[in-house]
């Protein structure tokens, strides 16, 4: 594994909701990102999203973005797109952060 | 005010059913996401980092009280109860789910409004000075030039397929409040010795990753030839433009790469041809449009209500000082709301303001309403009696922010809150320039001052064209914004010079402080706006300020 | 089989892949009736002096992005061209009416694209002359046409 690999997990947006979802080792999609499965090399991460790329007709196109292992042992976004696109707008308090506070 | 006609409004139907049947030909698998996704983005309908966003368009920037309100209604069904104000006179939802974009769409249409072309490599929403048929200084009324415009661009069959989104701006007065040279096509309303209508027509200009000024190809052209010209413009770019860098497809590199002589050859010799095909624009519809926008019947009579109000309150009186223009008829004022309260989102309105909005003018304002490509409203006729209650009615609605035209006034695109495009945030920098500069109470001591902020290289926060300019970018995985100064974005516009490297965003506040105290140091009057101290100076005393570790080095 | 759409559906092709020939072989050419194929990028005026000996005109959609072929079509109408033209490669059903309006009169599509948007989806636009700005808009100089 290259020094700087970062840890992958697949992403993309819904077709009909148009919100941000993560792959899980189910297979499913959770809009989540702590749910996400983690994948530690490119070649499985890669074919991974070969194959969630075929659901063309419930997302939008997936993509690999680079996660970390929290304290807690679950992924989180490092960078801060992928913060903001798994936590919602920093000007309202709207979207995943607003949802996650509803449960 | 235009209202749709018969064509019109089954134009619209018709348009949105035919986006419902793409929405479901694409859930069936008809469409593939890439022949989907021009068809959405020609539909207003983005994809976000959070949900869909559909931007709907405002034609040179106007609307009436029945409109408002009805973006208020959308605002609360299908977005989080906010609309967002752009740049280019439309208006942005946020949280609409694709199902529901056509049922969106028809609401608009019940109001003859729609989201069409505002977005995609096709002719952009037509924006016009916003205080049309209103300021004092205009010779002519952009706006019957603006809404032939619209309806010659929609659906144009040659023009769906451009290399690039193609932008047009007109403006009908010597100042130029529509930005007209940043523009793909800049359209100044003039007269020639004979005191004849006619065109100044601007070409290339644009901002983003290359920003220009645009040259003016034509000093006058005649009224009547307007569409045959902008249709050869168009003519020449669809088929020569660049097609094999999306990066340099816009009409501006081809402005730059073929040479501007060249070029306005090139345009000549297509309208030449073009003109004989073209008998003329139908006539009576440009009379319709032309009476379409006559002004308001202006009521003459006055009290001393402004006057008195102004005398024994002094909010009032700041508020008038700061946000009214000189309107064309003296018992009038041309009054602008700004979307900008301290430490809030730039150009956001929630549905219950824009209720207030609507309300005012309707009651109280001849039922016009604009919206400015600097993100705020404006009540283009509104008489001096009718200000107090106005302004009473702003006030409780949390609308009546005196800043227009000061440093929190600021214009910042959505960033990366919220724009699937963007390299770094930009609402959160506005909130604390706007906090910050309001604590220290010194706006007013500065005067006239536009802080613009893009959150990406694609400028729709008009950065290059900001008195100082802050564009936000990643630097090794964090958010970091270059700033430029000098910019200008009227009739005398200018692009603004890079200072030098990028800051942090904890460096940023700082970094503006040091330069706008430096500034009032350096103004020889306290008439002199830091545009001009800069133009009067050059950068370096400003760069100087930014960077004092680099006086420490030289010295 | 490529497929030609026309306002009322699909019909078969009859004319041979064989009998389109370039422009620069068209020159050459002694024939009567020419089917010609250009590349969105041709050079309209180029074409012209062959107005007489061309039956149709096939110009190539190389993506649905690509807009180049609605322009140039409107150029050959413009210089006189009243043969038959045709547009041919990727053109979506979506794009049928600013086909027709740019001076088409068909499309040509693959079995896998007809396949993906059958014949109805097609005919559901053909009603191409109605809620068309351009043509209210403006008035064609009758002396310019021909």
């Amino acid at each position: 594994m290259p020094r700087n690999f970062a840890l992958k997990v697949i992403t993309t947006n819904r077709l009909v909701e148009g919100d941000a979802v993560y792959l899980t080792q189910a297979g499913k999609w959770s809009s989540e990102f702590a749910d996400a499965e983690v994948f530690a090399d490119l070649g499985s991460a890669t074919s991974a999203l070969e194959k969630a790329n075929e659901q063309t007709l419930f997302h939008i196109g997936a993509y690999l973005a680079d996660a970390e292992i929290d304290p807690s042992g679950r992924p989180r976004p490092i960078h801060y797109r992928e913060q903001i696109r798994s936590r919602g707008p920093s000007n309202y308090f709207h979207g995943k952060q607003a949802e996650a506070a509803n449960v | 005010m235009y209202r749709y006609s018969e064509f019109d409004e089954l134009f619209v139907r018709r348009r949105v059913e035919e986006f419902r049947d793409q929405v479901q030909r694409r859930l069936s698998g008809s469409l593939t996401e890439d022949e989907f996704k021009p068809l959405r983005l020609k539909n207003g309908l983005y994809l976000q980092l959070h949900a869909y966003m559909l931007r709907v368009a405002i034609p040179y920037g106007t609307l009436d009280a029945r409109q408002m309100r009805q973006l208020a209604f959308i605002a609360d069904n299908w977005d989080k109860g906010f609309g967002h104000f752009t740049t280019r006179q439309n208006v942005q939802f946020n949280w609409p789910k694709l199902a529901d974009v056509p049922e969106i769409l028809e609401a608009l249409a019940d109001v003859g409004m729609h989201a069409i072309q505002t977005s995609g490599n096709c002719i952009r929403n037509v924006t016009a000075d916003h205080f049309a048929g209103a300021a004092a200084d205009e010779i002519s009324d952009p706006r019957p030039t603006a809404e032939l415009l619209r309806q010659w661009s929609t659906d144009h069959p040659e023009f769906q397929y451009l290399p690039r989104k193609f932008k047009i701006a007109v403006s009908g007065s010597p100042r130029d409040r529509a930005v007209t040279k940043a523009h793909d096509i800049g359209l100044r309303m003039v007269r020639n010795q004979r005191g004849e209508p006619g065109y100044e027509v601007l070409i290339g200009g644009g901002l983003g990753r290359t920003p220009m000024i645009g040259a003016t190809v034509r000093e006058f052209l005649p009224e009547n030839d307007l569409l045959a010209y902008v249709e050869s413009i168009l003519r020449v770019y669809n088929l020569h433009g660049r097609r094999d860098n999306k990066y340099k497809a816009r009409l501006k590199i081809l402005v730059h790469e073929t040479g501007v002589d060249s070029l306005t050859h090139e345009i000549e010799d297509e309208f030449a041809e073009r003109k004989k095909w073209f008998a003329g624009v139908d006539r009576e519809l440009v009379a319709n449009l032309k009476a379409a926008f006559e002004p308001p019947v202006f009521d003459l009579s006055r009290t001393r209500a402004f006057e008195d109000r102004k005398e024994r309150d002094s909010d009032f009186r700041v508020w008038t000082d700061t946000n009214l223009s000189r309107h064309r008829c003296s018992a009038y004022a041309i009054a602008t709301v700004s979307l900008k309260p301290i430490g809030g989102t730039p150009g956001d309105a929630t549905a219950n303001q824009m209720r207030v909005l609507a309300d005012i003018a309707e009651r109280l304002a001849h039922d016009e309403i604009r919206v400015s490509h600097e993100q705020n409203i404006i009540f283009p006729h509104i008489p001096k009696d009718k200000i107090p209650e106005a302004y009473d009615l702003l006030a409780a609605a949390g609308l009546h922010t005196s800043n227009f035209g000061l440093l929190s006034d600021i214009i910042a695109c959505p960033g990366m809150d919220y724009c699937a495009l963007a390299t770094a945030r930009s609402i959160p920098v506005a909130q604390d320039i706007s906090r910050r500069f309001h604590d220290l109470g010194i706006e007013r001591t500065i005067g006239e001052m536009k802080i613009k902020i893009s959150g990406c290289i694609n400028a729709c926060g008009h950065h290059h064209v900001g008195h100082i300019g802050i564009l936000g970018l990643e630097r090794a995985g964090v958010e970091n914004y270059q700033i430029t100064l000098g910019g200008d974005a009227t009739e005398t516009a200018a692009l603004g010079d890079r200072a030098g490297r990028g800051f942090s965003a904890e460096e940023l506040l700082p970094a503006l402080e040091r330069l706008v105290a430096e500034y009032l140091r350096l103004r020889d009057s306290a008439g002199e706006t830091f545009l001009e101290a800069y133009r009067r100076m050059g950068p370096e005393p400003f760069r100087a300020a930014l960077y004092p570790e680099a006086k420490k080095l030289a010295a | 089989m490529p497929i030609v759409v026309r306002d009322h559906g699909f019909k078969r092709e009859e004319l041979n892949e064989s009998n389109f020939v370039d422009l620069e072989d068209a020159r050459k050419s002694d024939k009567e009736s020419l089917a010609v194929e250009l590349p969105n990028c041709e050079d309209p005026q180029s074409v012209k002096p062959l107005f007489p000996k061309i039956e149709i005109i096939r110009i190539k959609f190389p993506n649905f992005g690509d807009g180049r072929g609605f322009s140039l079509a409107g150029k050959l109408r413009e210089l006189g061209y009243a043969g038959r033209l045709r547009a041919a490669g990727y053109v979506i059903s979506d794009q049928y009416a600013i086909a027709r309006r740019s001076g088409f009169d068909e499309v040509e599509i693959d079995e896998a694209l007809a396949a993906r948007q059958p014949e109805t989806q097609w005919i559901s636009k053909s009603k191409w002359k109605a809620h068309f700005y351009q043509d209210r808009l403006v008035k064609v100089n009758p002396d310019s046409v021909g």
